[in-house]
């Protein structure tokens, strides 16, 4: 019956080609706009690091001074770094690691290729298995190489690609901001968006850092940071910023627990922590920390841009008011057929058969809209990637919103079709014969 | 075959109440070819709607070959309809953007049929309306005579043991006419009962017996002038069939 309501909504969309192109380009367009934005939102709202953002957990303590504390408000959104280390140094989790962003001037020696700065990362040898960060060769350092600042650095494959071409790069030196970095390993392709380890700079979305370095090395070779600081107290000269114990926030710091357990045995941790710190002095407010996993972290931070929510919105209302069109460009065209509808019930269909043909008709209206609107929302994302915004490179249609383009377009002409086919369905059978 | 006892059917506007039949009592038998006729107003195309279930009664019983049908939901109304009853219009009803084949195969579908037994009854039936060569033809392309033929044949496809034709002659002219008459007096013959409305006198001479309403109520005309209340015998009266 499926195939006979098909080729009956066939022949009433030849019947009516206006109406039905009307409706096909509405869906299309409502659909299209919607699963452009849908994209969008899917692409920067996406789990960064799926199977484990649950067990990652960034952490923080109030540091800061009593003056202008609030009980209860959230802490400064990093860490001083010798809380980082502090903590880093306890080893309470499965994993823990600190870090930094940073900048750094890379020199190849190569005539062709002059130096160029390219984005780095200062940070602690969990880093890599804590972030299931992949190695295309080599291994990451080792908690040895963190205490030993030793100079090493892992760099991704397309920095090993173009610096090396395509052999081997592990083993060979790196030079970092004039200092001779040994390459331990060489990052596969990796790519979590957003970079949630650290959502302070304006970088969250696109390129991985190409370089990374122990921090303790960083902080040798007084290697450049970058991303957010927050100072309080006495206002250090621009140096002691980064020094050990500067009143300063500008570390991120993340560790791994793998069970609600050890979740609550770190959240002890970082109490005694603090009051350890109250007594010596160094915390003026009471125990104040906060533990969030990333997905957590991402919402807290608001990473989803704004403006992608609103746009998806006002995209989904737009879809909306094409279904309304659709429903009463249905209803015309349904009630317009009422007459045949009439023959065909009185040649024995039933009420039900009757809404069962019309819903299939509404059904591929959808479909087509569906296509059409797949092509809508190509071009749409072909404009977003035009747009100068971080994420605007990711957007791009994948499997799963092309099934779901397919699967919306199909859902809202079913719903738009509902009440026209249940009214196309309840005609008076003796009267729309009558007046045949 | 059809047994109506005490049916009223009132159609309430917001102004009006109309009663359309008002206790209407006959029984149609196996095998008789009945005209219906009656002024303009009294209730015909009513009396043929209910019979052909297609409307719903507003009190009284009404038996369809030994089922009464106020019980029964629409699905199986519908499937009833589709079954036991062929409707004959005046205005053909041919589906326009069908050809002949799509139409007649319009309640074979509805009835669940494997396509090569849809395909013989078409075949089958458009041969015995005399348009077995006229199958990919679209009704438009057919004179009022041969589309009549070809709804008809619609209406025999699946095999109906009831043809309900409300004034089928009405838009032909005579020579037509007598064409549909004597395809419906065939198929009468063959067994299908036939109820037909008209107003043409020639045609209701012709039928076995006449029922005459008017009003909403119906009269046996061979019987006299009497109301039918109780079922008729009237198989008896036999009119010659040219
Ligand atoms: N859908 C309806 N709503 C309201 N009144 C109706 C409806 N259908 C029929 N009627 C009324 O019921 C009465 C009987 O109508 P019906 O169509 O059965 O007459 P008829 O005998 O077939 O007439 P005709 O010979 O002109 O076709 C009429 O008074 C008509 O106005
Ligand atoms: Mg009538």
């Amino acid at each position: 019956m499926f195939v006979y309501y098909l080729e009956l909504a066939a022949r009433s969309f030849r019947r009516d080609r206006a109406l039905t192109a009307l409706m096909i380009v509405a869906i299309a367009f409502g659909v299209g706009a919607s699963m452009t934005m849908l994209t969008v939102l899917h692409v920067v709202s996406a789990d960064p690091i799926p199977g484990h953002s649950r067990d990652l957990y960034y952490i923080l303590v109030d540091s800061q001074r009593l003056d202008s504390y609030v009980p209860g408000e959230e802490p400064d959104f990093q860490s001083t770094r010798f809380d980082a280390e502090a903590i880093v140094r306890a080893r309470r989790a499965d994993r823990q690691a600190m870090m930094s962003g940073g900048n750094v001037a890379i020199e190849s020696g190569r005539p062709d290729l002059p130096p160029f700065f390219v984005s780095a990362r200062y940070t602690s040898a969990d880093f890599f298995p804590m972030f299931r960060a992949p190695f295309a060769a080599g291994a990451p350092w080792t908690a040895a190489e963190d205490d030993g600042s030793a100079r090493v650095a892992v760099i991704t494959r397309a920095l090993a690609g173009k610096l090396f071409g395509p052999g081997d790069a592990v083993g060979r030196a790196i030079r970092v901001d004039g200092h001779d970095l040994r390459i331990l390993g060489v990052l596969d392709a990796w790519q979590p968006n957003p970079h949630f380890w650290d959502v302070s700079s304006g970088r969250t979305y696109g390129e991985t850092e190409q370089v990374f370095v122990p921090f303790s090395t960083s902080r040798e070779l007084k290697l450049r940071p970058e991303g957010n600081m927050n100072c309080w107290g006495n206002e250090p000269g621009p140096n002691d910023n980064l020094a050990l114990d500067a009143p300063c926030t500008w570390i991120q710091l993340w560790v791994e627990l793998d069970s609600p357990d050890k979740v609550a045995a770190f959240h002890d941790f970082l109490i005694s922590y603090s009051e350890e710190q109250r007594r010596a002095g160094r915390f003026q407010r009471p125990p104040n920390v906060r533990m969030r996993d990333v997905l957590e972290w991402l919402d807290f931070r608001q990473v989803v841009p704004r403006d992608v929510r609103l746009q998806t919105w006002v995209a989904l209302g737009f879809l909306l008011v094409c279904l309304i069109n659709t429903v009463g460009l249905l209803l015309t065209k349904f009630l317009r057929g009422s007459p045949l509808l009439g023959v065909r019930r009185a040649l024995g269909a039933s009420k039900r058969s009757i809404f069962a043909q019309l819903l299939v008709e509404s059904g591929a209206i959808g479909f087509a809209g569906g296509i059409l609107g797949l092509g809508v929302a190509w071009l749409g994302l072909f404009a977003v990637r035009h747009q100068p915004t971080p994420y605007a490179q990711l957007a791009h249609l994948d499997l799963p919103m092309l099934g779901a383009t397919f699967g919306l377009a199909i859902a809202a002409s079913l719903l738009a079709g509902l009440l026209p086919a249940w009214r196309g369905s309840q005609i008076s059978v003796a009267s729309q014969l009558k007046s045949h | 075959m059809l047994r109506m006892k005490d049916v009223s059917k009132v159609y309430r506007t917001e102004v009006i109440e109309t009663h359309a039949l008002r206790e209407l009592s006959l029984e149609v038998r196996e095998g008789e070819f009945v005209a219906v006729t009656g002024p303009s107003g009294s209730g015909k195309t009513t009396f043929l709607n209910i019979a052909g279930l297609l409307e719903e009664l507003t009190s009284g019983t009404y038996t369809l070959d030994g089922v009464d049908v106020s019980s029964l939901d629409d699905r199986a109304r519908s499937r009833l309809r589709n079954e036991k009853i062929g409707f004959v219009f005046q205005s053909f009803n041919l589906i326009p953007d069908l050809d002949l084949f799509a139409n007649v195969d319009v309640p074979l579908r509805y009835r669940g049929l494997s396509r090569t037994d849809r395909h013989r009854r078409i075949a089958s039936a458009l041969e015995r309306v005399g348009l077995g060569s006229r199958m990919k033809h679209f009704p438009a392309e057919l004179s009022g005579g041969q589309q009549q033929r070809a709804a008809i044949a619609r209406a025999i496809a699946g095999g109906p043991k009831l043809l309900l034709a409300d004034e089928p002659t009405g838009n032909l002219d005579s020579a037509m006419a007598r064409e549909v008459m004597q395809l419906l007096e065939e198929l009468n013959a063959q067994g299908t009962v036939v109820v037909i409305v008209t107003h043409d006198p020639e045609i209701a001479a012709r039928a076995q017996r006449n029922i005459h309403v008017v009003a909403g109520i119906a009269a046996d005309l061979e019987r006299g002038p009497a109301l039918v209340r109780a079922p008729a015998g009237a198989a008896d009266h036999h009119q010659p069939t040219a």
